[in-house]
């Protein structure tokens, strides 16, 4: 594919042949994905609509793309690599590094005030709880389920299981004891690292495509007991107003013992949001808070050697059976922290809510942000969740495609190409070095190429 | 060097399906000093090993170790009849190694091992490594992670200690200009010692060592040497090594035991066993030009 670039010199035939083949890949991949497309006629029938237009346009602009990459970008790149490196941007990667994390901590406390200056009163409630809650639950599905496959290297494809076991376990106990969310969110947390620990003693002696296979099949369990359970559980309907929680015992209401009436304001349901919003934040940070100490704890290297060699570990005296299932048991509290919250932001939940999908974001949220990277993992959240949330937003794509154009549709597409992206980029996710948990005399990131993935 | 053996293998026989990898293997480690395993390839030394250090259970035979008071190898007969694992006296405790899980092995009864193809955890740097060998002291200074979590003092000045203890095995093996660079881009030389350091830091009574000098140059094994003379005479450890590099065989090791096709032909002070006419058939081969040019190899 070095067609665009000889010499330096611009190849127009190569670039176009090739812009020609990109397009026909392209017309061959989208004619099914785009060209068609199944309406419901006036009569309630199923007919197979065209888009001719709509296919059009992306070969076009795949064509274009790769006619601008072959005839501009290869040949700069190729000289560009044929540069020596300069050591340049070590400085201000230095800079960056030091003041990142309180930067972005400053920007999420600050964001519910930023964006109700910017959107306003009405137009920020959509922004902090679709945008902020939303991604923050990510946040901290995704740090949570870090522990299991990025620290211990146990690849767990059912952790939507124990997520969903906080949230029914909120909700459940919330409607038929009247406990509170406060006193619930820790119980669902305590629930859930039990079924962790259950589910772990009989598959935690598989290891690899096996132990993927057990947690899948676990999640799928605890799914189908919740849809076939209907006495418990109502089943597919799923459990509707579950208590929401209050503001330290002043619930959010319009009554005169409301939250607004009480503090003097007008009612709005932002003040919720917002509530929640703060929640979230904080159990998120203590998420990660958690996760950064334990790295320097015993159990933290326990885990890390694990994931580097079992039958060292084993060697040095480390039981890897109760090691693994503290990874379970830790990582599964979370989701169920995650889980009772969820619940009590939703006040509703069904089964519809912890499908294989969840499990396989969450994973993919971990593996694209770096395996073992706390800051890996919430960009990669942000960008996985807000780029879908954000997709919503893109109205002016209407007026480009036609009216019935959804982006919300493309949705799986992105997903699907940024994963390409990240595999040809960035083999091993964002933020792929490891940063010792103990220093003797220096820090110094130890590089992923040295790093093993685990093995179960 | 009291002369008691810290441990005895017994009638030790190791089966997998038809074939017998150790037939009836007896033999004794005596505390405080050097033991050598030698023999041809697949003579079946490191089963010995694995059996020993509990990743293989035996078929059949007892392999027992004993720490403290010698005396407490009189309850050896009781404690097998009992069925128990081991016994812990505040003088001395004895443990029977193939009932007990390999973890077990290392953390109760404190046999600690390094491996033929070397194991380090090779993304966690060379101080980290030998952090993770001190895991059960330190998870019990940290309250089982609750008070670590919290930051108790007591664990800090625990953790404290374990780096230091980390950093004295450092200096000692020359590692300490590398302690904060990751174990697999270290030398090859560099890694064997290290994991010696590794297997030292878990406080053990007994060390194993699976062909410790193997891949080394011939200064290297000459400071391996120097290594486990030290560590013989200065920690209160017994070694039990396998070894082909006969220049560290027959300069380190105060005993010799000789397996060939998973039976002991040879078992004494390295002067004995080299002149020892079934070692010499079995394992240097009845080839006369081959056994002379062994023979120069050796010494003789």
């Amino acid at each position: 594919m070095q067609s665009g670039a000889q010499g330096g010199r611009v190849d127009i035939a190569g670039a176009l042949r090739d812009a020609g083949v990109a397009g026909l890949i392209a017309l061959g991949v989208l004619l099914p994905l785009i060209g068609f497309q199944t309406v419901t006629n006036i009569n309630d029938q199923l007919v197979l609509a065209t888009r001719w237009p709509l296919l059009a346009a992306f070969v076009a602009i795949t064509a274009g793309g790769r006619f601008i990459y072959a005839a501009a970008l290869a040949p700069r790149l190729a000289h560009r690599a044929a540069r020596p490196a300069t050591a340049a941007p070590a400085a201000w990667r230095g800079y960056v590094g030091r003041w990142f994390v309180p930067f972005a901590i400053g920007l999420v406390i600050a964001y519910p005030a930023i964006v109700m200056a910017t959107a306003g009163f009405g137009g920020a409630q959509k922004w902090i709880d679709n945008f902020g809650i939303q991604i923050l639950i990510y946040v901290m599905l995704g740090w949570g389920l870090n522990i299991v496959v990025g620290l211990a290297g146990l690849l767990d494809l059912g952790y939507v299981a124990f997520y969903a076991v906080g949230a029914y376990s909120y909700a459940l106990l919330a409607k038929t004891f009247g406990l509170t969310f406060w006193i619930l969110l820790p119980l669902a947390g305590l629930l859930s690292s039990f079924w962790g620990i259950l589910l772990g003693f009989p598959v935690l002696r598989l290891r690899g495509d096996y132990l993927a296979i057990v947690t899948l099949a676990f999640g799928e369990i605890i799914r189908l007991i919740l849809i076939n359970w209907v006495a418990l559980t109502n089943g597919y309907a799923g459990i509707i107003s579950i208590p929401r929680p209050s503001f330290f015992g002043i619930p959010f209401t319009a009554d005169d013992d409301g939250f607004a009436a009480r503090f003097g304001l007008q009612f709005s349901p932002i003040y919720r949001v917002i509530f929640l919003y703060y929640v979230i934040l904080a159990l998120a940070l203590l998420t990660c808070f958690v996760t950064v100490r334990l790295r320097r704890l015993p159990i933290g290297r326990a885990w890390e050697a694990l994931r580097e060699d079992e039958i060292a570990c084993r060697s040095l005296g480390i039981n890897t059976t109760n090691t693994k299932l503290t990874a379970f048991a830790m990582g599964a509290m979370f989701a169920g922290f995650a889980g009772s919250f969820f619940a009590a932001r939703e006040a509703f939940i069904s089964p519809e809510s912890f499908t294989f999908i969840e499990s396989a974001t969450i994973l993919s949220i971990v593996v694209l942000g770096g395996m073992g990277s706390q800051i890996g993992v919430a960009i990669a959240a942000v960008a996985m969740i807000g780029g879908t949330e954000i997709l919503r937003e893109l109205d002016f794509l209407k007026e480009i495609f036609g009216p019935t154009f959804d982006p919300t549709q493309y949705r799986m597409l992105l997903f699907g190409l940024a994963m390409v992206l990240i595999m040809i980029w960035r083999p091993r996710g964002l933020i792929s070095t490891r940063e010792p948990s103990i220093v003797l005399r220096e820090r110094k990131s130890i590089s992923v190429d040295l790093i093993k993935e685990g093995h179960g | 060097m009291d002369g008691s053996p810290v441990l005895r293998v017994e009638h030790l026989t190791m089966r997998f399906g038809g074939l017998v990898a150790i037939n009836d293997l007896s033999f004794a480690v005596k505390r405080g000093a050097i033991t050598a395993m030698i023999g041809p390839n697949g003579a079946g030394k490191t089963t010995v090993f694995n059996c020993i250090t509990g990743f293989y259970k035996p078929t059949e035979g007892r392999i027992a170790l004993q720490r403290g008071d010698p005396a407490v190898w009189n309850a050896l007969e009781a404690l097998t009849d009992a069925g128990g694992r081991g016994i812990v006296r505040p003088d001395g405790a004895l443990y029977l190694l193939e009932r007990m899980p390999d973890y077990l092995v290392a953390q109760k009864a404190r046999v600690a091992r390094t491996f033929q193809n070397i194991r380090l955890f090779p993304g966690m740097t060379a101080l980290e490594n030998l952090m993770v060998a001190q895991h059960n002291r330190l998870m019990l200074a940290s309250g089982y992670t609750l008070l670590g979590v919290l930051g108790f003092p007591s664990y800090t000045a625990a953790e404290r200690a374990g780096r230091d203890k980390a950093r004295g095995w450092l200096d000692r093996v020359g590692l300490t200009e590398r302690a904060d660079d990751p174990a697999g881009v270290l030398p090859y030389g560099a890694q064997r010692r290290l994991e010696v350091a590794r297997a030292m830091c878990t406080d053990p009574v007994l060390l194993c060592l699976d062909e410790p000098a193997a891949g080394l140059n011939p200064r290297e094994s000459a400071e391996l040497n120097d290594l486990l003379l030290a560590i013989r005479d200065e920690c209160d450890v017994s070694i039990l090594l396998i070894e082909h590099d006969m220049s560290v065989v027959m300069g380190i090791s105060d005993h010799i035991v000789v397996l060939d096709y998973g039976v002991k032909i040879a078992d004494g002070a390295p002067e004995m066993v080299r002149n020892d006419a079934k070692v010499i058939a079995a394992y240097l081969g009845v080839d006369d030009e081959e056994v002379a040019q062994v023979e120069a190899a050796v010494g003789l």
